[in-house]
């Protein structure tokens, strides 16, 4: 185990004792089967009660974690013969963002996502998955492809945001997202957007507006950082815990909000607990979107996108 | 002329520092955020918050934006009784709305509405940076896809004066999701044909600048506004270097292709008219 989440710490514990009791036993005379059995009972209570009941800031820690699957991560369990393109023909090929045609279901699909690395030396390269405009412009010029051979598109969302630098802000960070969220709203395609790890402002948005958004249990999505919202709010970053509960940032928030479709489960402790399992659950809700979204005419995709965006928010009404 | 005292200036704007506050009375007099001169606050209103010595644009109120543009009782306004609601339950929110809903006589930080500018019929919508610093959230959305809509109906253009720090905090991601709303509702606007017009006043940052600001057919700005993506400190953090006086100002954003135009304000209206004029017949949906 290479990190242990704050909240875990419980768990490791209680394993790592039982573990050494087992060891224990294996070079002494003494039964300790009575004593080793209670303990797995109560790790499994522990486990449940820990992983059953995890707060928004536990949320946020699984969502940054390291080890937890990316974007490639999953092109590479649920789909076949991916192909990666590059560059977006204007200035670069930003590698925060990656775009591609792959088989789904043995059908073509256009599959874009946030990419971060998991160590520093990728990371570095990929930007910690914080895109340019570049980034945004090379999505949507896939995106726009996908529409012209009628291929849905599947979109992984997964960014701390977009990346607030100078070159960034020179070449047009604000119009690039602006530009990709007019544009997908027009697109004739199915679009199915999954938020798989933290989705941080126009930066995740920019690869999000879609016919159905969907989230896994543990990811995030929200208009600021815990950190930019505590800061900004109560002049304090360190009450980021606070800030990640009143910010409502969960999936079920988001559920509750009306502002995503679904909630993906993830294994025990965690997507990166177990890929299969978790490609699994993705995949499900995935068939179901886009077997759903295929029925659609070109109009209706439209008009049903208008509709679902036209309801989210909350107001009233006054004299 | 005015334009030639503005060609002196060299600062980015700023908001308004402890410093540059005013130690002259309150009411009658008025300092100037650019040159420090002062000012009878009549005397600065008759040039619509233009500083006559600097040319700096002070911020102008939603209905003094209106004035400076509509025909004289032309304006109608729209969904002025759309107020916000505390979605999120968030601490204080209430509280905050009920004391700027006072202070600004506004219900929201924008208003939106239909009226004639040199006789032409237009929608409109104006951003009022008084009112919680002109920060989007669900009723904003709500009332810039709504103009949006009725100008589609309609067939008139659109036109919106922007000054936002962004997204509303408290509202959390449903202020984000109305980016993606006024957007989706500008998508459908403009395959229609319809014209919009953006113009980017001071400050103009975050989500308003990432989505509906930067939309238009026609992106315009007024001098020295603030406008960019991320915040200026955030950038200096992460980049570990200072920037530019000039970075993210109007002029800024023009050198690196992001604008159309830079106006003075008070060239503002008459550059709108032309340009209503010169979409009037193929341009504008009939
Ligand atoms: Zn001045």
């Amino acid at each position: 185990m290479k990190h242990v989440l704050e909240f875990e710490k419980p768990i490791i514990n209680l394993k790592e004792k039982i573990a050494e009791l087992k060891r224990f036993t294996e070079d002494s005379e003494l039964d300790l089967t009575d004593e080793i059995s209670t303990l797995e009972k109560r790790l499994a209570d522990l486990e449940d009660d820990i992983y059953g009941n995890l707060k928004p800031w536990d949320r946020v820690q699984m969502a940054r974690y390291q080890e937890r699957p990316t974007t490639l991560d999953y092109i590479d369990k649920l789909f076949t013969n991916f192909i990666e393109f590059h560059g977006d023909r204007y200035y670069g090929d930003d590698e925060a963002i990656v775009a591609g045609i792959a088989y789904y279901n043995g059908k073509p699909i256009t599959v874009i996502g946030h990419q971060r690395g998991k160590g520093t030396k990728e990371n570095i390269r990929r930007n910690f998955g914080m895109p340019h405009p570049e980034g945004y412009r090379k999505a949507l010029r896939h995106m726009k492809q996908a529409e012209k051979f009628n291929r849905p598109i599947v979109c992984f969302i997964d960014t701390k945001g977009a990346y607030p630098g100078k070159a960034a802000e020179e070449r047009g960070q604000s119009e690039a997202i602006a530009h990709n969220l007019m544009e997908m709203a027009g697109l004739t395609v199915p679009i199915v957007c999954i938020v798989i790890g933290e989705g941080g402002s126009g930066g995740a948005l920019a690869l999000g507006v879609g016919d159905h958004i969907h989230m896994l249990e543990n990811a995030t999505y929200s208009v600021i950082s815990p950190e930019g919202a505590a800061a900004l709010l109560w002049k304090d970053s360190g009450l980021a815990k606070q800030a990640a509960e009143s910010m409502k940032i969960t999936a079920y928030d988001l559920k509750q909000l009306n502002v995503i479709d679904r909630v993906i489960p993830e294994p025990k402790g965690g997507a990166h607990r177990d890929l299969d399992q978790q490609a699994a659950y993705l995949n499900e809700v995935l068939e179901a979107s886009i077997k759903e979204l295929t029925d659609y005419s070109k109009e209706e995709i439209l008009e049903k996108r208008w509709e679902k965006y036209k309801q989210i928010g909350e107001y009233k009404s006054v004299e | 002329m005015l334009k030639d005292f503005f060609g002196k200036r060299r600062k980015y704007a700023t908001i308004p520092s402890e410093q540059g506050k005013l130690d002259v009375p309150e009411g009658l007099m008025q300092k100037c955020v650019g040159c420090h001169k002062i000012y009878y606050r009549k005397e600065m209103k008759k040039h619509m918050n233009v500083c006559p010595n600097c040319g700096y644009h002070h911020p102008l109120t939603a209905w003094e934006r209106i004035d400076s543009l509509f025909d004289e009782g032309s304006f109608v306004e729209w969904d002025k009784h759309l107020i916000t609601g505390n979605p999120l339950n968030f601490p204080d929110y209430d509280e905050k709305m009920e004391k700027d809903r006072k202070k600004t006589g506004l219900n929201e930080g924008i208003v939106t509405g239909k009226g004639t500018i040199a006789g032409q019929a237009t929608a409109f919508a104006v951003m009022d940076s008084s009112f919680r610093m002109g920060s989007m959230g669900s009723v904003m959305g709500e009332k810039i896809a709504r103009a949006i809509e009725s100008a589609k109906e309609e067939s008139l253009p659109f036109i919106i004066f922007t000054a936002s720090g962004g997204a509303r905090m408290q509202e959390g991601i449903l202020s984000l999701m109305q980016m993606a709303k006024t957007s989706v509702a500008i998508k459908r606007f403009s395959d229609a044909g319809g014209l919009m017009i953006s113009v980017m006043t001071h400050p103009t940052t975050g989500g308003v600048s990432a989505s509906f600001a930067s939309l238009g057919d026609y992106n315009i700005a007024e001098p020295g506004a603030l406008i960019g993506f991320a915040g200026r400190r955030i950038i200096e953090q992460t980049i570990r270097e200072k920037l530019p006086d000039d970075f993210q100002t109007a002029e800024f954003q023009l050198k690196h292709g992001q604008l159309d135009k830079v106006v003075h304000r008070h060239e503002m209206k008459s550059l709108i008219t032309t340009l209503l004029e010169m979409h009037q017949k193929d341009g504008v949906i009939s």
